[in-house]
């Protein structure tokens, strides 16, 4: 498990990895931004997003739509996506698209300004309405996710707001915007470049070099610190929504990504509701048949981490029964922790996961990205091992302590989703 | 530090000819019992997935009971061999692997992707859920009330109510592709122990199957992998498939589901098409993509690139055993309906009225014939590829042929399918959105009448 690299830096600092791979004649290329909506002003949330989307809309020398139509025509695919932390951007395709990649990845670094419009910036602004439309306002309980992270982080947090951001503020965002926010962030010394496929690392440097080079360094870039925020009370919220059946979501702080307990929170939702053999599936869906869906997942970002579960009721029952259960089940994991074999389940499930990782080169959560994401959370690209390793180790006893330490014993935040007209459907304030 | 010669950023680079990639082939043997093995050979990762396909899709399914097929494959990691339901998800999951039973349209499979150190122990499991499911009657109870809340979540799935809506108005009930494959309200009433297993005897039998071996495996590891466990599997004869004739076209016509207050309007608009024996095979891929098989596709870039009424379009034929549908699809504002179903119609018939320029269709052609290599990257997207061969009974060497076939596609061949299968006047436009606020545009249009259905299809009384 493994995924060999190298790497070299131009002087205008932009960061550059190479991964060979000659199996298939197939080329990535993924470029990371150290930016994310963690990054925004007031009143601007959703920027970073929006500003992905007029990456894709032309350069200096690439005429808008040209983007898309020389990669396209090359047989090449792309896309790109913004979190709380970071911006990727990628093309995958054949192996003699890769100086293609390279120009355009380029001019969009270098060259985007010139040819920036109104035109352009408006476009985008109604298809990142739609995409908020259709992703999270016209799906069942689309909204959640914004509601839990208003809730559990204090104002001003810059985890507190969605990453696709308020209408108001995607509607508010002006060419303005757009210029600082490139200057600001879109620099080489605030980017990593990775190449991999059917490449010949001397070939990559000499192309990198000659696209890449004289753009200029940029300023250096100040991320947002924050101290470490906690819940002082439990928080109660319900949402009445277009929904057919009341769903309840839990929420807690934790920790930041590959910190000490990060791994063994993971062991925790894998354990709680990982799949049909998890223990609140067997006892919510199967036993009792009062749910019909559990899941849960620990979420640690760069700032901060948080775990999330939930659960929908089946119709009849009440977001209180299911909350007791909820209750009841991780409260046992903290008292007696997980069985060995529920914990070897969990570490062999990460196994094939690491696995499967390995076997594709590009897209959103290839090798390429791969090496993007251990360089910028770890600072070491090939950081796979040492990464199966935090699962490796785990004792039940980790398991236990950490359920204890950031779910049982701490405050948290509860949503209920119910449908319009239900709110007795709802968990009430406060809880024993 | 400068390049050596001078770089001149106005021009794009030139591209290298492309590499004629090498891709995995399938290899196929016939066991004893009649079992066909067929095996991909993929050896970059130590993964491998298994997969028993059966012509046991809902196609299948009796008239009285659709949804009868999907809640078998469903049933049948709920109880097999000596294990319970949760014995089977635990021992799995255990292993690390992913095991499923699941229907579609065509066919049915259980399929297994395990790393090959636990391969062997996995195909037992997977093996009693193929060949030995019990089918409890507590599991059966458990599965039809899930089923059933299933169902009443499906109401606030405008995405999912679109695709179930356009089938049955396209098709009508008399046909099986106009059917509800995940089964209705009524019809999951009806499932029971007896109906599950006279399926289940019916069509899980070897002649009416094949398994197929993708990844870390040589050809004689898999025989010895497979026929332990599936060779005596007993066959008996399964009834032939029935080819029934797609209904008569209707004249256009506007279908709204209606959804009080929703975001968006879910835009869905086709006619039947072509099955996947169709000889204009490569002509209607590189029509289709550039229509609304790829951003670049002049739908996208009307619709979202253009207009900004969507974050994305797309069109497809799916092409199956018998002529399945051809259908454009979006999620376009609520406001802009109307004015998004304008411009489907304008591209639906543009590429009919007039042939593409060369530069077009040739940009088309490289996407195909380039981006094919990607698609046999993992063992899960070659498996895939090497599925749509087997359960429409085309030739082992199809992909290796398929560069050449899209190629040879000239502008003219794409005027000319959009023209034979394409039908802008007896379109079925279905939108899921809110009445109230989009029926006086859709109704203002003129294309046609404007009724109101439900997700199934059938009329609503005003």
């Amino acid at each position: 498990m493994h995924i060999p690299f190298t790497k070299f830096t131009l002087t205008n600092g932009l960061e550059v990895l190479v991964h060979e791979d000659h199996s298939l004649p197939i080329v990535s290329v993924n470029t990371w931004y150290h930016v994310g909506s963690g990054d925004e002003e007031p009143k601007r949330t959703g920027f970073a997003h929006l500003f992905e989307h007029i990456m894709f809309m032309g350069s200096q020398h690439v005429p808008t739509g040209d983007f898309d139509m020389l990669l396209e025509g090359a047989g090449a695919n792309n896309n790109g996506s913004t979190t709380v932390d970071r911006t990727n951007y990628y093309e995958d395709g054949p192996a003699s698209a890769l100086e293609l990649m390279l120009w355009l990845d380029a001019d969009r670094m270098g060259f985007l300004l010139p040819e920036m419009t109104s035109e352009k910036l408006e476009l985008q602004r109604g298809v990142v309405m739609n995409e908020r439309r259709q992703s999270y306002e016209n799906r069942p309980y689309g909204l959640a996710n914004e509601i839990l992270v208003d809730r559990l982080y204090p104002a001003g947090h810059p985890y507190s707001w969605p990453t696709i951001g308020s209408m108001a503020d995607i509607a508010a965002a002006s060419l303005d915007d757009v210029t600082n926010f490139f200057r600001r962030y879109y620099t080489p010394n605030n980017a990593t470049l990775v190449v991999a496929g059917d490449v010949e690392p001397a070939e990559v440097q000499r192309l990198v070099e000659r696209y890449f080079g004289d753009i200029p360094r940029g300023p250096a870039v100040a991320r947002p610190t924050v101290p470490a925020v906690h819940l002082a009370a439990d928080i109660t919220h319900t949402l009445e929504d277009q929904v057919q059946l009341p769903r309840l979501y839990q929420s807690w702080h934790t920790v930041k990504a590959f910190s000490p307990d990060d791994a063994a929170l993971e062991a925790v939702a894998g354990i709680m509701a990982g799949g049909k053999s998890s223990r609140l599936y067997q006892r919510l869906v199967y036993q009792m048949e009062i749910a019909t869906q559990v899941a849960a997942y620990e979420d640690g970002g760069r700032l901060d981490g948080r775990f999330v579960l939930f659960a929908t009721a089946k119709p009849g029952y009440t977001l209180a029964e299911i909350e007791a259960v909820l209750d009841e089940e991780m409260h046992e994991l903290a008292d007696a922790g997980p069985t060995q074999r529920e914990l070897d389940r969990f570490r062999n499930a990460m196994e094939a996961h690491f696995i499967e990782v390995l076997e594709s080169l590009g897209g959103m959560s290839g090798r390429a990205d791969q090496l993007n994401h251990y360089n910028y959370f770890v600072g070491n690209p090939d950081f796979i091992v040492q990464d199966f390793d935090r699962y490796k180790r785990l004792t039940p006893a980790d398991v236990q302590r950490v359920a204890k330490t950031y779910l049982t014993t701490a405050h948290r935040v509860a949503l209920s989703i119910v449908p319009n007209g239900k709110p007795e459907l709802a968990v009430s304030q406060g809880r024993n | 530090m400068p390049a050596q010669t001078p770089l001149d950023r106005s021009r794009p680079p030139v591209l290298r000819a492309a590499p004629k990639p090498a891709l995995p082939k399938l290899q196929s043997q016939t066991l004893p019992n009649g079992l066909v093995l067929d095996v991909v050979e993929m050896h970059k990762a130590p993964i491998v997935d298994v997969t028993v396909v059966l012509r046991a899709g809902s196609t299948r399914d009796p008239d009285e009971l659709p949804g009868l097929a999907t809640f078998v494959a469903g049933m049948l990691d709920e109880g097999a061999g000596s294990r319970s339901a949760p014995e089977i998800s635990e021992e799995i999951d255990y292993l690390g692997a992913e095991l499923s039973g699941a229907a579609g349209i065509e066919i049915a499979q259980v399929h297994l992707h395990a790393l090959k150190s636990t391969i062997h122990e996995a195909l037992d499991v997977a093996a009693d859920v193929a060949l030995r499911p019990t089918f409890p009657d507590s599991e059966i109870a458990r599965q039809r009330e899930l089923r059933r809340t299933h169902l009443l979540q499906l109401r606030d799935q405008p995405t999912a109510i679109a695709p179930q809506a356009f089938s049955a108005v396209l098709y009508g009930e008399a046909h099986p592709y106009g059917r509800a494959a995940s089964g209705t309200d009524a019809s999951t009433e009806l499932l029971t122990r007896a109906n599950v297993s006279a399926f289940y005897s019916r069509y899980y039998r070897p002649s009416n199957a094949r398994i197929l071996v993708v990844g870390d495996m040589t050809l004689a590891e898999a025989r010895a992998l497979v026929e332990p466990r599936f060779g005596s599997w007993p066959d008996s004869a399964v009834p032939p498939l029935e080819n029934t004739a797609p209904p008569a076209p209707m004249p256009r016509a506007i279908y709204i589901v209606d959804k009080p207050d929703a975001a968006q309007s879910v835009i869905r608009i086709g006619n039947v098409g072509v099955p996947r024996g169709t000889p204009d095979y490569f002509a209607i891929q590189v029509m289709n993509t550039m229509l609304g098989g790829s951003f670049t596709s002049r739908l996208n870039q009307n619709l979202r690139e253009t207009h900004g009424f969507t974050y994305g379009v797309n069109s497809g034929f799916e092409m199956r055993r018998l002529a399945g549908p051809f259908r454009a699809t979006a999620s376009v504002g609520t406001d802009v309906t109307d004015r998004a179903v304008v411009e489907f119609m304008r591209e639906l018939k543009a590429i009919r009225d007039s042939a593409p320029d060369e530069a077009e269709v040739a940009k088309m052609r490289q996407l195909l014939a380039l981006g094919l290599p990607g698609d046999f990257e993992t063992s899960a997207s070659a498996g895939q590829r090497f599925m749509d061969v087997l359960i429409n009974d085309l030739p082992h060497d199809t992909w290796d042929r398929y560069v050449d076939g899209i190629n040879a596609v000239t502008p003219a061949d794409v005027q000319r399918v959009a023209r034979n299968y394409i039908d802008p006047d007896h379109f079925v436009v279905v939108v899921v959105g809110d009445r109230k606020a989009i029926e006086p545009g859709l109704k203002a249009l003129g294309l046609g009448p404007v009724h109101v259905r439900d997700l199934w299809g059938d009329e609503v009384q005003p």
